[in-house]
């Protein structure tokens, strides 16, 4: 069984203790890791959807844009950041698997490691304020 | 390959009587197969293997985990060092932004040290290394990031029919809500897995462990989690605390395995024992 690289392991552990909700994937966009936090805004544990490549998160939560639209995989922030591995903003909204729909604003960053190991991205995200 | 313990201390070097069974040097391991000589670590304990150098070598290769003082205080009174005639290639770990060569000769330079690291009689090489795998003599050696503070890496050794891997310091557990149930997500786990040999960081008690979470070392009881994890063959409890004496050193290796059963065997290092791995 291979061993993620200290950096992942590291992000995952302070994802662990944090109370903002945090997803992690490795450099081909696999998700490795949510947290609690993100847990409840996903509406799913991740012992229960385990690893998923991209293709899959990407849509299972269901972003949408203000206007209703959905949205393509590569308009999504942390896509962004795994495509150009620069950070990432936005806001839009997404389609928890419970079906409850909340308008959420993500940044995302790359990690990379020394000497310019590009291992990964991390997005923190948060349920936007109703106005 | 004939393993011998220069160096067992960490962080500080401990030389007292109440010290004398398990040594007072910090970090040093030589691993020695035919005419290929590799050393681990240049803590204080170097400077002994200079005294004991094998008669023949004209080539030696030191790999650094990381560059905390404990760990390179012994590389200028290596007396190979001023052999020109010896080569020396020192190995260790790739930072941010600064060459090692640069790190090193922050303590290789005065006001540190009288001589500095580019007037060394032997010219030594500098290999800056990461997540890499490369050959010496023998030995294929790979070599990853850890969990310790700054950049530090582990090594893994192996001759084709043994494994030593040499972790110094390591904490593994730190921050691991599920450790150490989850091997992909442990610290230095692909550094260990099923080794014959495995030096690991055991420096403090429990006690001594809680208010120092982040420090990057272990208990020996975590010590004894991660080599269960990872199936080796061989723990060598390393990095002794400089206060513990021979005495405390003892209950703490009393204390951690009382009454455990393990498929594993269990010690603590002591200076100046050899061990020898098929070949």
């Amino acid at each position: 069984m291979a061993t993620n690289h200290i950096e992942i392991i590291l992000t995952r552990q302070l994802a662990d203790c944090l109370t903002i909700p945090v997803f992690l994937t490795d450099p081909e966009g696999n998700l490795l890791f949510y947290n609690e936090p993100a847990e409840e805004l996903l509406g799913k544990r991740y012992e229960e959807t385990g690893r998923m490549p991209v293709e899959e998160w990407s849509t299972i939560f269901r972003p949408f844009d203000g206007n209703g639209n959905r949205l393509r995989p590569e308009d999504l922030p942390l896509v962004k950041t795994l495509t150009h591995r620069r950070p990432e903003h936005g806001t839009f909204w997404i389609e928890s698997l419970e079906g409850q729909k909340n308008e959420i604003s993500v940044t995302a960053y790359p990690l990379i490691g020394r000497p310019d190991r590009f291992l990964g991205a991390v997005a923190i995200f948060w349920k936007t304020e109703a106005p | 390959m004939k393993i011998t313990i220069w160096g067992t201390r960490g962080s500080l070097p401990a030389p007292s009587p109440e010290n004398n069974l398990y040594g007072g040097n910090t970090s040093c391991v030589s691993v020695m197969q035919g005419d290929t000589l590799v050393v681990l670590d240049a803590g204080s304990g170097i400077r002994r293997l200079g005294q004991h150098f094998p008669p023949g070598i004209t080539r030696v290769d030191i790999l650094l985990t990381h560059l905390h003082l404990d760990h390179i205080m012994g590389l200028g009174f290596f007396m190979p060092l001023y052999n020109p005639k010896i080569r020396v290639n020192i190995w260790g770990p790739t930072g941010y932004k600064e060459s090692l060569f640069t790190r090193l000769q922050r303590y290789l330079s005065p006001p540190l040290f009288p001589i500095r690291l580019q007037d060394l009689p032997s010219q030594p090489n500098v290999y800056e290394i990461n997540e890499s795998a490369f050959d010496i003599g023998p030995f294929h050696i790979k070599s990853a990031y850890i969990c310790h503070p700054g950049p530090t890496i582990g090594f893994r050794m192996e001759n084709g029919r043994s494994t030593l891997t040499y972790i110094p310091d390591h904490e593994p557990a730190l921050g691991a809500a599920h450790f150490p149930n989850e091997p992909e997500w442990t610290s230095g786990y692909g550094l260990a897995l099923g080794a014959d040999l495995l030096i690991h960081d055991g420096q403090y008690t429990p006690e001594e462990y809680a208010p120092r979470v982040g420090w990057g070392h272990s208990t020996m009881e975590q010590a004894l989690q991660f080599a269960e994890i990872t199936a080796v063959k061989k723990v060598l409890f390393f990095h002794h605390d400089p206060a513990h004496t021979d005495e405390q050193i003892r209950q703490q290796l009393g204390r951690a395995v009382s009454n455990r059963q393990f498929s594993f065997e269990a010690a603590v290092a002591v200076e100046g024992e050899v061990i020898y791995l098929p070949e």
